[in-house]
């Protein structure tokens, strides 16, 4: 029996406000709650809840045989307790069925698994604990943002104690190779990889509602007829997409709904098909191959690489001065200065600042707070700035003017500076 | 006397340093005895100081040929219509959203509302050829209607405006230079914007240029008798400081401003290379530059390239008492202009007691002694300026001091009654 794997990816940015340079220093409140509060309403009322109601309908019309799997990101989580706890009760009881896997991630959908380990495990501590505590259940298997993935993070992940990871199944990864198996980290093989099928997903994600697609309008009977025409030793589908195609990059008038709703039906009348949750697949079938990823790949525009978040001039230097202010911002351990440092953190200040416009321009575009790259990096700026000062003036007022320890240093210097004269003279006599 | 005056914008409907400087002189003029000015804009708002003197709308002023053809009116003056993309530049204010290039010029004929009146907008944007047309055709009425001795039209988008009105009247024809467009565009001028400038330097019968180097250009490049240019340097209004709400300086360090135009005139990039290399040198400053313009987003990309983002700020555009909280927070102003024919800006900010840094191709550096002057080109210089203020009080101070006292007797009154002499003279000439 093959097996389908359906996993959705919730997350919401959150916007930092206009902050003016004449902010910087004056005030340290960087948010704009009122488009982040309404934003999150209606997707709310337009997208989650109802896409989880079906969900869950769909879960006790079929005998717990419809599974699905999400991962929801901390800054997303953070923003459903402030705007809209009715989303958090309906994921609890979706995870009440048994029939819903949770996955790990990066607490603030952040790019930290390229720039530092230590960062990384905390956040991705940091959300398992956040999962557990609210769905009761511990992730087994991580997808990382944007599906971020190399050899070498797989390497990491795998020593976090992950059985599985999701990714992309790339056209430059892997060449003539089916994404319909189970594939395996290229230096630890226990770690299985699930590749993303990118035709199938993206029918559903972005074209679902493109009247000028050929195959436009989509019917679960053509979906589910294209997935019997794969190969018969293939193992599975992999159909990953962002959760707000239901209801929000597809409209409600597209069908999107009834989409879903008869989708496990059709899955299963082929008898061919079951349901699976990425741990199941993890479980149930041995890889086929090793999935050799040098280079960092992700799910995002034509390129699957990183360009939409860093390359540019503007995105380096925004993700380089952020990160040189970790060691402090752990040093101090202020609640709030670590709050902001998380949210900082979101891929999503970077992704605004990508200047590459041309053939992905649309999508950028839609995702975009911003009128310019200029316009977000000029922002995020300013926002950082001001983050530097505040930890600057906490520096200065947590050091512990300590007697003894102060007589101790200068003593030290002092025999360094003999010591030095010592040396001077040793020239001079020389 | 009576003298008729064209200008494009008036306080408080203005973008740039051209209303300012009308203003100020105006107010200047007021001061003078027996001396009445009409001064006409093509758009009032209604909302202008017009207690020192009478000020006309073209857009109120009535057009008895209602439909007259533009190419008639065009063929008769010889003007070339410049396409609307080579427009010198910008409203900063809508650099990004251009206005409706949906011309009525289409059809050639002028728009005139219900009671026969054109209909103008005011504002550098993407009509503006076509607004400097109508502004020249209305002007010859507005000639007939308001008696005047003396005809005085600032800046070349006025010109057309001055000479029709000359046509009709006859009297003497004054312009005033505050820029050319070997300054706007660092040499590579604009020949049809080059040639309504030349135009109107040759129909007039005295040229006022802002500063020598202005006075220069006009002599060299338009090829203007010396005897018929005299230079006039601007001035700049007293603020009174009790009136603005003070602003609290939200960091710690040294602020080093430029503000104005970010255009290639201005030289942002030499701004921007200084301050890579202040921040080589000390931790404790902070660069800004205000404003809006064409090079913006090269300037964002190059701070970026630098590695300074997080020392190096952009506001955007500045309006109103927000330009007086920039000064507020800044020890050092910059101006490093490429080709500046005066600069009024840096006395604005000495008012402020700022500092100032300008180069030695600005007009103003001609009559200020208590500012730093470098060539715009030269980083180093530039830089060891910056860092020599930020750095030693001492020097800072004595140029805060000075500098107010200096700027405090820059008074619109004298470059007044300097201009009146001019009328004067110019009326005695073609009599």
């Amino acid at each position: 029996m093959k097996s389908v794997c359906l996993y959705f990816q919730v997350h919401q940015p959150l916007r930092l406000r206009r902050y003016r340079f004449f902010d910087i220093g004056n005030d340290h409140y960087y948010y704009d709650d009122f488009t982040n509060e309404s934003i999150m309403r209606k997707i709310a009322d337009e997208c989650y809840l109802p896409s989880n109601k079906i969900l869950l309908d769909l879960i006790k019309a079929n005998d717990q045989k419809f599974k699905v799997s999400f991962s929801i990101t901390g800054v997303a989580l953070d923003q459903f307790v402030s705007y809209a706890p009715d989303v958090i009760e309906s994921f609890k009881e979706l995870a009440a069925t048994g029939c819903v896997e949770f996955l790990a991630e990066t607490y603030s959908h952040s790019l930290a698994a390229l720039k530092n380990k230590e960062e990384f495990k905390s956040q991705v501590n940091a959300h398992v604990e956040r999962i557990k505590l609210l769905f009761g259940q511990k992730p087994k298997v991580f997808r990382n943002t944007e599906m971020v993935y190399s050899d070498e993070i797989g390497k990491m992940v795998s020593a976090m104690g992950f059985k599985a990871m999701l990714t992309e199944g790339a056209k430059h990864v892997l060449g003539w190779k089916s994404p319909n198996y189970l594939y395996c980290n290229a230096l630890n093989p226990k770690l299985k990889l699930l590749m993303r099928n990118y035709t199938l997903s993206d029918d559903i994600a972005f074209r679902f509602s493109d009247e000028g697609w050929k195959e436009w309008p989509l019917t679960t009977d053509k979906f589910v007829g294209w997935m019997s025409q794969f190969d018969e030793k293939e193992d599975l589908v992999n159909v990953f997409m962002d959760y707000e195609t239901f209801g929000e990059h597809q409209k409600k008038e597209s069908g999107i709904f009834e989409f879903l709703k008869s989708l496990p039906q059709a899955v299963l009348e082929t008898k061919q098909f079951k349901f699976a949750t990425p741990s199941e697949l993890a479980k149930e079938y041995q890889p086929i191959a090793v999935a050799h990823v040098p280079n960092v790949i992700s799910w995002a525009d034509e390129e699957r690489d990183l360009s939409a978040w860093l390359g540019n001039d503007l995105q380096d230097e925004a993700y380089g001065k952020l990160y040189e202010l970790r060691d402090d911002v752990l040093e101090l351990n202020d609640e709030r200065l670590l709050k902001d440092w998380n949210y900082l953190q979101s891929s999503d200040h970077f992704y605004y600042m990508c200047t590459k416009f041309f053939s992905d321009g649309d999508v950028h575009s839609y995702f975009n707070p911003y009128d310019s790259p200029y316009d977000a990096f000029i922002n995020y700026m300013n926002v950082l700035s001001d983050f530097k000062i505040r930890i600057a003036e906490m520096k200065v007022s947590s050091v512990p003017v300590n007697g003894t320890e102060l007589a101790k240093k200068d003593e030290i210097i002092a025999q360094c500076k003999a010591e030095i004269n010592a040396l001077k003279k040793q020239i001079v006599d020389h | 006397m009576k003298v008729l005056m064209f200008g494009w914008e008036f306080p408080p409907h203005i973008s740039g340093g051209l209303g300012t400087a009308c203003y100020g002189l105006t107010k200047g003029l007021s001061k003078v005895d027996d001396l009445d000015i009409t001064f006409v804009v093509p758009k009032a708002y209604g909302d202008e100081d017009q207690s020192k003197m009478q000020l006309v709308g073209a857009n109120g002023v009535h057009i008895k040929q209602v439909q007259e053809h533009i190419q008639r009116f065009k063929s008769k003056h010889t003007y070339l219509e410049v396409e609307s993309a080579l427009i010198p530049y910008n409203d900063p204010d809508e650099y990004y959203s251009f206005r409706d290039s949906e011309l009525y010029g289409k059809n050639k004929l002028f728009k005139v509302n219900k009671e026969g009146k054109l209909e103008f907008t005011g504002k550098y944007g993407a009509n503006l050829i076509d607004e400097i047309y109508k502004y020249a055709y209305v002007a010859s009425t507005i000639s007939m209607d308001h008696e005047h001795d003396v005809i005085h039209a600032h800046d070349w988008l006025c010109y057309p405006a001055g000479i029709a009105a000359k046509e009709v009247s006859g009297k003497p024809l004054v312009i005033h230079v505050h820029a050319t467009d070997f300054d706007r565009s660092g040499g590579s001028v604009n020949p049809k914007v080059f040639e309504i400038e030349k135009r109107g330097m040759d129909a007039a019968d005295k040229i006022i240029a802002v500063s020598n180097l202005t006075r220069n250009i006009v002599i060299e490049k338009y090829g203007q008798s010396p005897d018929k240019v005299e230079t006039v340097y601007n001035a700049v209004e007293p603020v009174s400081f009790e009136e603005k709400k003070a602003i609290k300086k939200g960091v710690k360090e040294k602020v080093v401003t430029f503000l104005g135009r970010i255009t290639m005139q201005k030289g942002p990039e030499y701004f921007v290379e200084a301050a890579y290399q202040v921040l080589k040198r000390t931790d404790n400053v902070r660069f800004v530059m205000a404003g809006s313009g064409d090079m913006l987003e090269k300037m964002v990309a190059r701070a970026a390239q630098l590695g300074i983002s997080d020392r190096f700020h952009f506001t955007g555009f500045l309006k109103g008492d927000d330009v007086f909280h920039m000064f507020k927070l800044s020890d050092v102003y910059v101006m490093p202009s490429v080709s500046e024919p005066f600069g009024i800006s840096p006395l604005e900010a000495m008012q402020s007691n700022v500092p100032v840094i300008i180069s030695k191709q600005s007009g103003v550096s001609e009559i200020l002694t208590h500012a730093v002057k470098v060539d715009y080109w030269d980083i180093d210089a530039l830089a060891d300026a910056i860092y020599g203020i930020i750095k030693y009080d001492s020097l800072s101070n004595i140029f805060k001091s000075k500098g107010k006292e200096e700027v405090d007797n820059l008074k619109w009154t004298n470059a007044a009654i300097h201009v009146h002499q001019v009328y004067s003279n110019t009326i005695k000439e073609t009599v």
